[in-house]
């Protein structure tokens, strides 16, 4: 009887904290918290502009990383005001949201190429490169491809140990996109998604993981997102755009990639970008919501600070911190598309920001 | 009531509140993986094709249900005469010596490393080690994973075979002994016979160990979603392959993944039926 007295109780705390976001923002005034949750490359970024966010207007903002998936599940739960997601949601994943959905692209990565060479410098991989090195047709590293693309160098005589993310991510996913985009041999067996059916290689867990076992590994290629090989001053290859450029992935290049055609909804993956400075592998990570904004009992206050808040995330106050954690800004014609988004956003059908 | 009856009542209730946790685990774990059998059928643990590609998803649970079957049979067997020989060494031969005990001591504290630190060891210096041997290409792979594992499962056979050997009545000893029997004879014709099951316990609990294993696996398998082809080649077991991909997965492959962590109840679950047979027909 008491045990079940105590499970009982544990079950009304438990109830009562996830009550507790919603109940603060009822409140109203300027004392409203905001819960969010979602992908976890964008982590760093978040975690600093929220706080700094926190100090300018005493708004907090929680953000818990969960990773894409769950992000997306926790905005169709509506436990948060707002998820994150590396990919957006494609249009069965639209139909499948209990209301329309608004996507705010927040900031920019990329996926760089890293390998493990003994004395090389510089490596230099085009498309046809990249297809034959991880689809396993180039098996070594002085194949005369991988030695006619890259005069100058001096390639070893190592096999070619392709290391892949074992779990699933937005960075494999961005990586396979761009893989389908200049490949078909690729988009045919292989496809594009954030874990897939490889056809060579050997897998690690996370960034940390995929970087720690190419470092160990003479000979080791692989792909790790860019916030994470900027942070630890990863040697990276420059990869060809559809340009013909070859590019070094920077702050610069990857926020040239979104330099282009992008559709008014932002849902749009901007890999082999036509830019000619672009460095091809880069993407957005957006931040997701509910377009009208009065579900659930929402009050009017907790929905104006969601839409102010991200509102300013997508502002020059807070795109100008994202370099700092090494991720690259918005370019200003899509900042112009996100406040667009966010001006669609309404309470009851009215516009939440006017101006 | 008495202090008796209120001890029976929560010694029940304790009992019966485990025995609901462990029905109600598989009741979750049945229903989560009731889509991933609906669309697969038996095909879930015959197919070897692991595709998670949107569009054309493809789930067969085969390299993972091989891979953890063979790195955990193989790190069984690494470890039997390393364990065995320990056990018998610490409860036999050297039996209350302060050697035994400085060394029985070790062995215990090895089952108290958390398994990322045997990961860590098994990537930066195991790994290295055995490409330095030349073993295998990178040192990642089915026989990396069960050397760790071997090394992990050690303490649990060892700890519970000296305690049973050590349980072997000195009787009996001492009258094979007067018979005339060398020390050699005493362990083959007594003292294991006499602790058979316990020990074989000893192993089946090492097993179920390293069935269940994840994060130093993870780390040295190479997780690749294919069957093995040998002991060097690259591969994946269930627990990793749980661990790795649960994050980020939803729809058929969330569902895919909980029947695999089914099937790794269920697996553990007849092991151990197994285990229980053969200790009963021993005695």
């Amino acid at each position: 009887m008491k045990t079940f007295l105590s499970l009982i109780l544990i079950v009304v705390l438990f109830s009562a904290c996830q009550n507790s976001a919603k109940k603060t923002g009822e409140s109203g005034g300027s004392s409203v918290s905001l819960t969010s949750a979602g992908a976890t490359f964008p982590l760093p970024y978040y975690n600093l502009v929220f706080k700094n966010y926190a100090k300018e207007t005493g708004v907090q903002v929680t953000y818990g990383g969960i990773g894409s998936g769950g992000g997306i599940r926790s905005l169709k739960d509506k436990v948060v005001d707002f998820g994150a997601t590396d990919a957006y949601l494609n249009d069965d994943q639209l139909v499948e949201m209990p209301a329309e959905v608004v996507h705010i692209p927040t900031c920019m990565g990329a996926v760089v190429i890293a390998y493990n060479l003994p004395g090389v410098e510089e490596l230099k991989l085009s498309d046809s490169l990249l297809e034959k090195i991880f689809m396993g047709e180039i098996t070594r590293w002085n194949d005369p491809a991988l030695k006619s693309n890259n005069e100058g160098v001096t390639l070893p005589d190592l096999e070619i140990v392709f290391v892949h993310r074992s779990d699933g991510s937005g960075t494999t996913h961005i990586f396979s996109d761009y893989m389908s985009k200049v490949s078909q041999k690729w988009a045919d067996e292989v496809g594009a998604g954030k874990s897939l059916k490889w056809p060579v290689g050997m897998g690690a867990k996370g960034n940390p993981g995929v970087a720690g076992t190419i470092s160990q590994t003479e000979g080791a290629i692989g792909y790790i997102g860019s916030e994470f090989a900027f942070a630890q001053k990863i040697q990276t290859a420059k990869v060809q755009n559809s340009s013909g450029e070859y590019i070094e992935p920077s702050i610069e290049s990857i926020s040239a990639a979104a330099q282009g055609d992008i559709p008014a909804d932002t849902r749009v993956m901007v890999t082999n970008s036509d830019f000619p400075t672009a460095y091809p592998i880069s993407g957005f990570t957006w931040i997701i919501l509910y377009k009208e904004q009065a579900y659930d009992g929402r009050s009017e206050a907790l929905a104006r600070g969601t839409v102010e808040f991200l509102d300013w995330l997508v502002s020059e106050d807070a795109q100008a911190q994202a370099a700092k954690v090494n991720y690259a800004p918005l370019p200003e014609a899509t900042v112009q598309k996100a406040k667009a988004i966010l001006r669609s956003v309404t309470y009851n059908g009215e516009a939440i920001l006017k101006e | 009531m008495n202090s008796d009856k209120i001890t029976k009542a929560v010694l029940f209730s304790v009992s019966i509140l485990i025995l609901l946790l462990a029905a109600g685990m598989l009741y979750s774990l049945v229903g989560g993986s009731l889509p991933a059998f609906k669309t697969f059928g038996l095909r879930f643990i015959i197919s070897g094709e692991w595709d998670p590609t949107y569009g054309r998803e493809k789930y067969g649970a085969l390299p993972f249900i091989v891979g953890t079957l063979i790195t955990s049979f193989a790190a069984l067997l690494i470890s039997l005469p390393l364990s065995f020989s320990t056990s018998l060494f610490l409860g036999e031969y050297f039996r209350g010596t302060r050697v035994a005990r400085i060394l029985g001591i070790l062995v215990d504290l090895l089952a108290g490393i958390p398994s990322i630190v045997y990961g860590l060891w098994g990537f930066y210096v195991l790994r290295p080690l055995l490409i330095d041997l030349g073993f295998g290409g990178q040192g990642f792979g089915i026989f990396t994973a069960s050397l760790i594992l071997a090394i992990m499962i050690i303490p649990y056979a060892t700890s519970l075979s000296n305690e049973i050997i050590g349980m072997v009545p000195n009787d009996l000893k001492e009258a094979a002994y007067s018979l005339g029997a060398t020390r050699l004879e005493v362990i083959t014709t007594v003292t294991i016979p006499a602790a058979r099951s316990g020990i074989v316990a000893g192993y089946i609990l090492s097993f179920g160990r390293a069935l269940g294993e994840t994060m130093a696996v993870t780390m040295l398998i190479g997780n690749t979603n294919l069957v093995p082809d040998s002991l060097f080649d690259t591969g994946n077991t269930m627990a990793s392959v749980i661990a790795n991909q649960f994050g980020e997965a939803d729809g058929l492959k969330l569902s895919s993944l909980i029947a695999i962590g089914l099937l790794l109840f269920l697996m553990t679950g007849v092991i151990n039926a197994i285990g229980k047979l053969i200790i009963k027909k021993m005695n």
